[in-house]
C-alpha cells in the first residue's frame, strides 16, 4: 500500500477547518445555546409539557411582539435606571469607604464588622421595612440596590488598595509627599483590577436588588413585569421578561468589561 | 575643621517586637561612608542589611544609637537619598519615562518641561533612549531594573542606596549592569551603600566592603578594595579584585561554619 498524500491530507484539513471554527470566540457559546433551545422546543411539544410549567421557547419569544416595543422599552428603562443609579451610588459609597478603611486601622476595626453585620443581614428581608421608611418611589429601590451590590467593591477595593508594593509605599514616605498622592497615584491605579473584578460581580447584583425591590413595590420595571405576568397565568410572558432580565445582566457585565479595556487596558493580564 | 561623613552609624541597635517575641535585628552597628564613597554591604540572609538602609533613608527608627547624615541626626525621611529596590516596582500603567519621573510627580504633583528633559538624559544614561514611551511590561527584567536606577537617580540625591538591586537578574545582566553602574558613578560620583550577596560584585563595584555578621547582625570586618578607578571589565581578572573576593567568600563562608 503506498501513502498517497492528498487522500488523507484533504479530509484531515477539512476536519481541522472545523475545528477553527468552533474554537472562535464566541461560536462554541452560541452553539450551546442554539442547541439547547432546540432541545427544548423538541421537548416541549413531543412530551406536550404543559405551557405554565415550561412554555417553549417559539411561545415565549412570540410574547416579544405581543407586548410591543414600547412597553418593552419602557420596563426595561425602569429597572436599568433603578440598577445604574444603584450601582453608581454604591460605588460612589464603597471606594472612599475603602480607602478609609485601608488609612485608618481603628475604622477597620470598628467598621469592618458593622459592614459584615450588613451584609449578613438578607437584604430581600428588609427591602419591604425600606420601602415603608422611604416610601414610593425611586428612592427606596436605590437603595435596595445599592444595599445587595456594594459589599463586594468595599472588600475587592481594600483588598486592592493593600496591596501594593510596600516598596512603592516606601517610595511615597522617602519623598515625604502628600498622603493624598499616595492613594491617587499608588494605591488606587493599583488597586484597579480589584476594582473592576468586583465591578463586573456587582453590576449584576445591581440587576438582582432592582428586581427585589421592584417584586416589593413597584408599577413599572421587568421584575414587575413578570410578576404581573405570572399572576395572570401568562407564563411565557414572565419567561420572555427573565430573558430580557438575563440580557441586561449579560450587556452590563459586557459594558464594565468593556470600559475595563478600553480605560486601563495595562489592567489586563498580558496575552503572549 | 573636618568636614562630616556623608553616613555615619554610632553604636546602632534595632530590636523588633514582632508577635512571636523580640528579635535583635541589629547590634553596636558602627561605620562610616565618606562622601563619594562607594559602600558594599555583604552579609548572610537577614542579618539587617535591608533594615540598615532604612534608617539611613529614615524610613525606620533606630532602637538604640543614631544614624547621622551630613553631619544632622536622622530623625524622619530625608529627600536628599534616592533608592533602588531589589524590584523595579515600577508602575505598570505608566510609561518609562513617566516611571522615571515619578518622584517628582508624586512630590509635587506635576512635572515641569525641565524634569522631562532630565528623565531623557537619565534614560540616555542607563542605555535606553528611546524606550521613554514604552510600558514597563514591554522590557527585560535588566531593562526594568535600570529604569528604577534613573527613576533613583532624577531628583539628584547625594546618597544613593541599593536594596540588592540585581539579585533578581540572570548572571550575564547583572554583570553588564555592574559594568554600567561603574560607567554611571565615574561621570557622576555619588554617595553609594549598595548591599549585596555577590563576592565578586562587591569587589568589583565597592571602594570598601562591609563584612557583616549574622543575627545580630553587627560589622565584622571592614575591607578596602585595593584597586584604582576607573575599573572596567578588564577589573574583574584584576588578581587584587579576585584575592579580595575570594578573601571574602572565606570570610562569610568561615562565619556560616562557627
Amino acid at each position: 500500500m503506498s501513502l498517497s498524500m492528498p487522500d488523507f491530507t484533504k479530509p484531515e484539513s477539512k476536519r481541522l477547518d472545523l475545528r477553527r471554527i468552533l474554537a472562535a470566540p464566541g461560536v462554541a457559546a452560541i452553539l450551546t445555546i442554539l442547541g439547547t433551545v432546540a432541545l427544548w422546543e423538541l421537548a416541549a411539544r413531543t412530551l406536550n409539557i404543559p405551557s405554565y410549567l415550561l412554555p417553549a421557547p417559539s411561545a415565549i419569544f412570540s410574547t416579544f411582539p405581543s407586548i410591543g416595543a414600547e412597553r418593552w422599552v419602557g420596563h426595561v428603562w425602569a429597572t436599568l435606571r433603578v440598577a445604574l443609579l444603584g450601582f453608581a451610588l454604591a460605588i460612589a459609597i464603597a471606594i472612599p469607604l475603602a480607602i478609609a478603611l485601608v488609612r485608618s486601622p481603628a475604622l477597620n476595626r470598628t467598621l469592618y464588622p458593622l459592614l459584615v453585620i450588613v451584609q449578613s443581614t438578607p437584604v430581600v428581608a428588609i427591602a419591604p421595612i425600606i420601602i415603608v421608611v422611604l416610601g414610593a418611589g425611586d428612592a427606596p429601590r436605590i437603595v435596595i440596590t445599592t444595599l445587595i451590590c456594594f459589599f463586594p467593591l468595599v472588600v475587592s477595593t481594600a483588598t486592592g488598595l493593600a496591596a501594593t508594593p510596600p516598596e512603592l509605599i516606601e517610595l511615597s514616605r522617602s519623598l515625604r509627599a502628600p498622603a493624598f498622592r499616595e492613594i491617587t497615584q499608588i494605591r488606587l491605579p493599583f488597586a484597579v483590577p480589584y476594582i473592576f473584578s468586583a465591578l463586573k460581580i456587582s453590576v449584576t447584583l445591581a440587576v438582582i436588588g432592582a428586581v427585589v425591590a421592584e417584586f416589593c413595590a413597584s408599577d413599572a420595571g421587568v421584575g414587575y413585569f413578570i410578576q404581573f405576568s405570572t399572576s395572570m397565568f401568562k407564563l411565557p410572558q414572565a419567561w420572555a421578561g427573565l430573558f430580557v432580565l438575563a440580557g441586561m445582566s449579560l450587556a452590563l457585565f459586557q459594558a464594565v468589561s468593556w470600559a475595563q479595556k478600553l480605560l486601563f487596558p495595562w489592567s489586563l493580564p498580558r496575552k503572549r | 575643621m573636618q568636614t562630616p561623613a556623608a553616613i555615619r552609624f554610632d553604636h546602632l541597635g534595632q530590636v523588633f517586637d514582632t508577635g512571636s517575641g523580640r528579635v535583635e535585628a541589629l547590634r553596636n552597628v558602627s561605620f562610616e561612608v565618606a562622601r563619594h564613597e562607594f559602600l558594599a554591604v555583604l552579609g548572610p540572609s537577614g542579618c539587617g542589611k535591608s533594615t540598615l538602609l532604612r534608617m539611613i533613608a529614615g524610613l525606620l527608627e533606630p532602637t538604640s544609637g543614631a544614624v547621622e547624615v551630613f553631619g544632622r541626626r536622622v530623625d524622619g525621611p530625608r529627600e536628599d537619598i534616592g533608592i533602588v529596590f531589589q524590584k523595579p516596582t515600577l508602575l505598570p500603567w505608566a510609561t518609562i519615562e513617566d516611571n522615571v519621573m515619578f518622584p517628582v510627580r508624586h512630590k509635587r504633583g506635576r512635572v515641569g518641561s525641565h524634569d522631562r528633559d532630565r528623565a531623557q538624559e537619565l534614560l540616555r544614561m542607563v542605555g535606553l533612549e528611546g524606550f521613554g514611551k514604552r510600558l514597563p511590561d514591554e522590557l527585560s527584567g535588566g531593562m526594568q531594573q535600570r529604569v528604577g536606577i534613573a527613576r533613583a537617580l532624577h531628583m539628584d540625591p547625594d546618597i544613593l542606596l541599593m536594596d540588592e538591586p540585581f539579585s533578581a537578574l540572570d548572571a550575564l545582566t547583572r554583570e553588564e549592569m555592574g559594568f554600567d553602574l561603574l560607567r554611571i558613578f565615574s561621570e557622576r560620583p555619588k554617595t553609594v551603600v549598595f548591599i549585596t550577596h555577590s563576592v565578586s560584585e562587591a569587589a568589583l563595584l565597592a571602594d570598601r566592603v562591609l563584612v557583616m555578621t549574622g543575627r545580630p547582625g553587627s560589622v565584622l570586618t571592614e575591607l578596602p578594595v585595593p584597586v584604582a578607578r576607573p575599573r572596567g571589565r578588564e577589573t574583574i581578572k584584576d588578581p587584587a579584585v579576585t584575592e579580595l573576593a575570594a578573601h571574602l567568600r572565606d570570610l562569610l563562608l568561615q562565619r556560616d561554619a562557627a
